[in-house]
């Protein structure tokens, strides 16, 4: 490998700047690609990875900073305007039009025509060609979404560097394809990196990176944390960028609790899923904190949703006090006094129209029938309550949950939980993107709960954060559980040396 | 009714302002071309008057308006209901026609639209078609079973029951204006005195985060369009008695674009979420009240689609900004 | 492949069953005539179907068919008969006031980001309303070029008639298919129908194709409608209500995806020729009352439906 410091810098970003309101998405991150370079973008969810490619890509306009493609100054206006000044960006949900044939997606609006008719022939000529330079020899008058996502993605790569990409910026591709789809795409980009096209590329599998990128940079928070040669970047430390603690740091102050004992309240035998997670063992005591930890992607929020319902699982079986039973949805499990704070908050917790009052009483109301409604004064009795207990930063109950800032979300979202008396509370990154003092808030209730005698199970990037309050932390990868931690193995260093493990 | 009234976000004017504002205006604009317009004279104890006329007239289509608000807050459509108008009122005139006894008439036509209802929940909830896609097919092929019941022909019965409820008084308001103030006041105690007015409101708003909530989202949609079939059901019962027969080919038709446009005109979005009952209804007399003023001035009552076309690009075009601004708040604030 | 045309394939065989029942039961069906019949009483209804084929498959829906179909009617018949003005001149203009209205539809649908079905119901209320504006009578059409127009045809072997309006639809068809499926127009089209988001990342112009589906609805809905005033010499405000549910149904059971993305303009033909053997069947039994063509159509709109939910659902559990 060449050092790429001898490569000309294609796209050069210094002081990317973007917020939005309530919180800084990008701070000042510079990020430099050369061509014919692999450039690995990491950092967990809320890094700033997303907001870099959609202000890059013209989705955002960016506060501050400059973006240079080739020495020139550059604005793309939109995805199209990005695309046509040379960089070109490959989702891992395809967007394309699975319902063209291969070649109308290769050349829509370019297509080659004559007396205002497209000359299909000579379009799917072309198409074929231009796709035989990437070892895919397929029909291109079959629809597109008759492929596999791993020939989709390839056209959307040959698409986009057809279109004149300098840059292509691959978000998160390999994330649904089998390891021998993964290693035919990492044959791709070597071919394009051989031919001076500089490649950024988004995942959180390890593996991947180490196996085919030049360099690494990792952002945390809106900020970034490091930019790397892949040669001088040992696994351990780039996880440690990604997850936010220096290993030399003194291992942190748990909060030593007697291992909670007696039998589970939950346990799962065997669970799982096809395609969401490999069948898992998990038990959860009355006042015990299990925590799930792993990189995105690693299967934590699958998990949770699988438990909770969301997602029927088709092997192996759930016990409630010991005995069987049956969680096919939501409701079935809310019904076993589960509750979920699910990690999105926006699409699949708060409803954001209605009420802070009306999202507070929400899970309670349903659990108690249509038919019995909880008198008006009680609800407001309910919402005052929990808005004083959690702190919840509101006028009033009545103002649309929509309007409260990320952290007072959250608490509501709790709260419409904590109100149904729940045995057995799934916390998904309960603290994500909110601010510093709510965060500590919410651990701090975390610990409270835990006391009260609730079973928790708490999904966290922030390891810190997790082995502090955890008795028990499950670390996962590539979706499956592959390691239990307990009593003293609980600490940050641990479940970040199991991450890194391979 | 303090809960209808309660606004979704701050905002300078009350909710129902603007279409209550409307209605008066027409009313106005009704008077200034026909000075009796208020003019209410009483006899054999029953009110008459122009006024009490867009009462009577407006009343088939503010009962349907109570069902499709409901259907619309969870972000639907129903598309079938002037066919299940004509199926209702085919039912009733035929068992009525054949003799039998009014309550059974009536039951089994209110048993037919809920099975109309049941169908296109189903349609919706459980195959997960898009509503207007599912209630299109009934929409269709309705009129077909309205008519194979009336086998073809326009049945007349003679029955002072049934026929009192399109042209009998009651209190000395018509028949028909007192059910639709009774089913408002059943549709408005069912939601807002059960949680499920905040079901609704919540599936129309963001399904999803309903059902992880433990929210049964399937059982309140099958009910809701159940309900509007319902609605349905009686306004068609009203229709068919009010001229003594049933007419499976007319009975009811376009009624449901009436209906779909009074619930917008009563400012409930059709994407769901917040609505209003007592609006939908407000929404529905201002169409009737303006098909009225057409008639007093005048002109042939088939104007009255011009301007009703106006109505809808107008309120459309005032809502979809004011819409769109309000949702920009919503999404920067969240 | 076969998934692909699995739908129009259903269609076809759905027809020719229908067909062999038909010819089963009366030998007749055989004859020229019968055909020939089938086309020229389903000539306004296939063409109005052709553009509503191209609404659908972008994802859209249009409402105000019918009504533009009667306002053209009427426009004629008021325009040739009270006003003298020569039909031919008549007909350019009917023609440029439906596409007119439909860019119009479509501007609104596109720019204020409406449903489209509320945008093309007060189309389907304004465009009746003018009817009533210009006449409520019913006014029939001496004029005659009319004579002379619904004279021509072609006599096929076997003495049936292939009537000009005949040869008019199956002209639009052939326009429609060429359109759909050779032009970057057509591409569009589609583009839309299976996501706007991406058609518009990829670069589709989509205020643009979208005025131009409306528009082409709406003349298509205004030729229907100068076919249908030769087929009934006459225009009337309160003509072809319905048609629009017919030819929504036409286009579904000819194997168009109402969601949008998938269809052909032929599977449309072979919907509206469906219906119109299904209307000839029960007028031929005789004892089969008119409603159970509605049952009929409702009947096969479901089947389509529910299928196509199927199709979608197994090809998203595939990948």
């Amino acid at each position: 490998m060449q050092p790429t410091r001898e490569r000309p810098e294609l796209l050069e970003i210094r002081g990317l700047t973007k917020g939005f309101p309530g919180v800084l998405a990008l701070d000042h991150v510079d990020f430099t690609l050369h061509a014919g370079e692999i450039h690995g973008l990491l950092g967990e969810n809320g890094a700033g990875k997303s907001t870099l490619i959609k202000v890059l890509t013209g989705v955002f306009r960016r506060d501050a900073g400059t973006v240079r493609l080739d020495g020139q100054e550059i604005t793309a206006r939109d995805p199209a305007d990005a695309l046509s000044l040379g960089i070109g960006t490959v989702y891992q949900e395809v967007n394309l039009l699975p319902n063209l044939s291969v070649a109308e997606n290769l050349f829509i609006g370019r297509q080659p025509h004559r007396f205002g008719l497209v000359r299909t022939g000579e379009m799917r000529r072309r198409a074929a060609e231009l796709l035989s330079g990437y070892g895919l020899a397929i029909d291109v008058a079959n629809p597109l979404g008759s492929f596999s996502v791993a020939v989709q993605q390839i056209i959307a790569i040959a698409r986009a560097v057809d279109l004149s990409a300098k840059v292509l910026i691959l978000d998160e591709p390999t994330a649904s394809l089998d390891a021998q789809e993964v290693e035919s795409l990492f044959e791709i980009l070597k071919g394009l990196k051989a031919r001076g096209i500089g490649i950024v590329f988004v995942t959180h599998f390890l593996d991947q990176v180490y196996a085919v990128c030049d360099r690494i940079t990792v952002l945390r928070n809106g900020r970034l944390v490091g930019s790397k040669p892949i040669a001088e970047l040992p696994r351990i430390e780039l996880v440690s960028m990604m997850l936010g603690r220096e290993l030399a740091d003194e291992a942190l102050h748990r909060n030593q609790r007697p291992a909670v004992t007696g039998e589970p309240l939950v346990a799962f035998k065997n669970y799982g899923r096809r395609r969401l997670i490999e069948p898992f063992d998990l038990a959860v005591r009355p006042g015990e904190v299990v925590g799930l930890a792993g990189l995105l992607g690693s299967g934590r929020t699958e998990t949770a949703k699988l438990i909770f319902g969301v997602e029927r699982a088709d092997s192996g079986q759930a016990f409630v006090d010991g005995k069987p039973v049956r969680i096919a949805t939501p409701r079935d499990a809310a019904r076993l006094r589960f509750g979920f704070t699910p990690e999105d908050r926006k699409t699949e917790g708060i409803v954001a129209e209605l009420s802070i009052r009306e999202n507070i009483v929400l899970a309670l109301q349903a659990q108690r029938g249509w038919l019995h409604q909880i008198p008006r004064g009680k609800q407001e009795e309910i919402a005052n309550r929990f808005i004083k207990l959690l702190d919840i930063r509101t006028p009033d109950a009545e103002k649309p949950i929509g309007l409260l800032s990320g952290g007072n979300q959250q608490k509501a979202l709790l709260a419409r939980w904590l109100a149904t008396e729940p045995r057995f509370l799934i916390l998904d990154e309960p603290t994500r993107g909110i601010d510093v003092g709510a965060h500590a808030e919410i651990i701090r209730l975390i610990e409270r709960l835990c006391e009260d005698g609730l079973a928790l199970l708490v999904i966290s990037s922030e390891l810190e954060e997790i082995a502090s309050y955890s008795d028990r932390v499950v670390v996962l990868r590539d979706r499956r559980h592959v390691r239990e931690l307990s009593g003293a193995e609980v600490s940050a260093d641990t479940i970040m040396t199991t991450i890194a493990s391979h | 009714m303090s809960s209808v009234i309660q606004a979704s976000a701050p905002r300078t004017l009350p909710k129902g302002l603007p279409q209550v504002a409307a209605l008066l205006i027409v009313f106005l604009v009704n008077w200034l071309v026909f000075r009796d317009f208020f003019a209410l004279r009483l006899q054999d104890g029953r009110l008459f008057g122009s006024l009490i006329d867009v009462l009577n007239r407006g009343a088939p289509v503010a009962i349907l308006a109570l069902g499709m608000t409901l259907v619309i807050a969870t972000r639907g459509i129903d598309l079938s209901v002037g066919a299940v108008m004509a199926i209702a009122g085919a039912t009733a005139a035929a068992l009525t026609a054949e003799g039998y006894p009014l309550p059974v008439a009536l039951a089994a036509a209110a048993g037919v639209g809920l099975a109309c209802g049941l169908w296109n929940g189903i349609l919706v909830a459980v195959l997960e078609i898009q509503p207007f896609v599912a209630t299109l097919i009934l929409m269709v092929a309705g009129r077909g079973f309205a008519q194979l019941i009336t086998e073809g022909q326009i049945i007349t019965f003679v029955s002072d029951g049934f026929a009192a409820i399109g042209s009998g008084s009651f209190l000395m308001l018509p028949m028909a204006v007192m059910i639709a103030l009774v089913m408002l006041l059943i549709t408005h105690l069912v939601v807002r005195y059960t949680a499920l007015g905040l079901f609704i409101e919540a599936i129309g708003a963001n399904v999803r985060s309903s059902a992880y909530a433990g929210v049964g989202t399937k059982a309140v949609t099958i009910a809701v369009y159940m309900w509007c079939s319902l609605c349905a059901a009686i306004a068609g019962l009203i229709v068919t008695a009010d001229i003594r027969g049933a007419d499976a080919n007319n009975a009811g038709l376009w009624l449901e674009l009436d209906a779909i446009l009074a619930v917008v005109v009563g400012g409930t979005s059709l994407f769901g979420g917040r609505f209003s009952l007592v609006l939908a209804v407000i929404g529905a007399l201002i169409i009737q009240a303006m098909n009225t003023g057409i008639l007093l001035s005048g002109y042939p009552p088939e104007y009255n689609l011009i301007v009703k076309a106006i109505v809808v690009l107008a309120v459309l075009l005032a809502q979809s900004p004011v819409l769109t601004a309000v949702r920009a708040v919503l999404r920067r604030k969240a | 492949m076969i998934r692909r045309h699995l739908p129009v394939l259903i269609t076809l065989a759905v027809f020719i069953v229908g067909y062999l029942i038909c010819l089963a039961q009366f030998p007749s069906f055989a004859s020229t005539r019968v055909i020939g019949n089938l086309l020229t009483d389903n000539a306004f209804l296939g063409i109005v179907a052709v553009g509503m084929t191209f609404v659908i498959l972008s994802g859209g829906i249009d409402l105000s068919v019918g009504s533009v179909i009667a306002f053209t009617g009427v426009f004629l018949a008021v325009a040739i008969e009270r006003y003298g003005i020569n039909p031919y001149l008549a007909f350019v203009l009917v023609l440029g006031i439906g596409a007119l209205f439909g860019a119009g539809m479509g501007l609104l649908i596109h720019a204020f980001q409406i449903p489209a079905f509320i945008v093309t119901l007060a189309g389907m209320f304004l465009a009746r309303g003018l009817c009533f504006v210009l006449t409520t009578d019913s006014i029939p059409i001496n004029a005659p070029a009319y004579g002379q127009i619904t004279e021509i045809a072609f006599v096929m072997p076997g003495g049936g008639r292939l009537t000009f309006i005949a040869i008019v639809m199956l002209v639009t068809f052939a326009a429609g298919i060429v359109l759909a499926h050779f032009t970057r127009f057509g591409a569009n089209v589609y583009a839309l129908g299976g996501n706007r988001t991406s058609a518009e990342l990829m670069g589709v112009p989509v205020g643009r194709t979208t005025i131009g589906i409306y528009m082409l609805s709406s003349l298509l809905a205004a030729l229907a409608g100068i076919v249908f005033s030769f087929y009934t010499s006459a225009g009337y405000s309160l003509a072809a209500t319905g048609v629009e549910l017919d030819t929504i149904a036409a286009v579904v059971i000819g194997g168009t995806l109402l969601t949008g993305g998938y269809g052909t303009i032929i599977g449309t033909l072979v919907g509206v020729l469906i219906q119109g053997l299904i209307q000839t069947y029960i007028t031929f039994e005789g004892t089969l009352s008119s409603w159970w063509t509605k049952i009929a159509i409702g009947a096969l709109l479901f089947a389509f439906i529910v299928l196509q939910r199927g199709l979608s659902a197994a090809s998203l559990r595939s990948r």
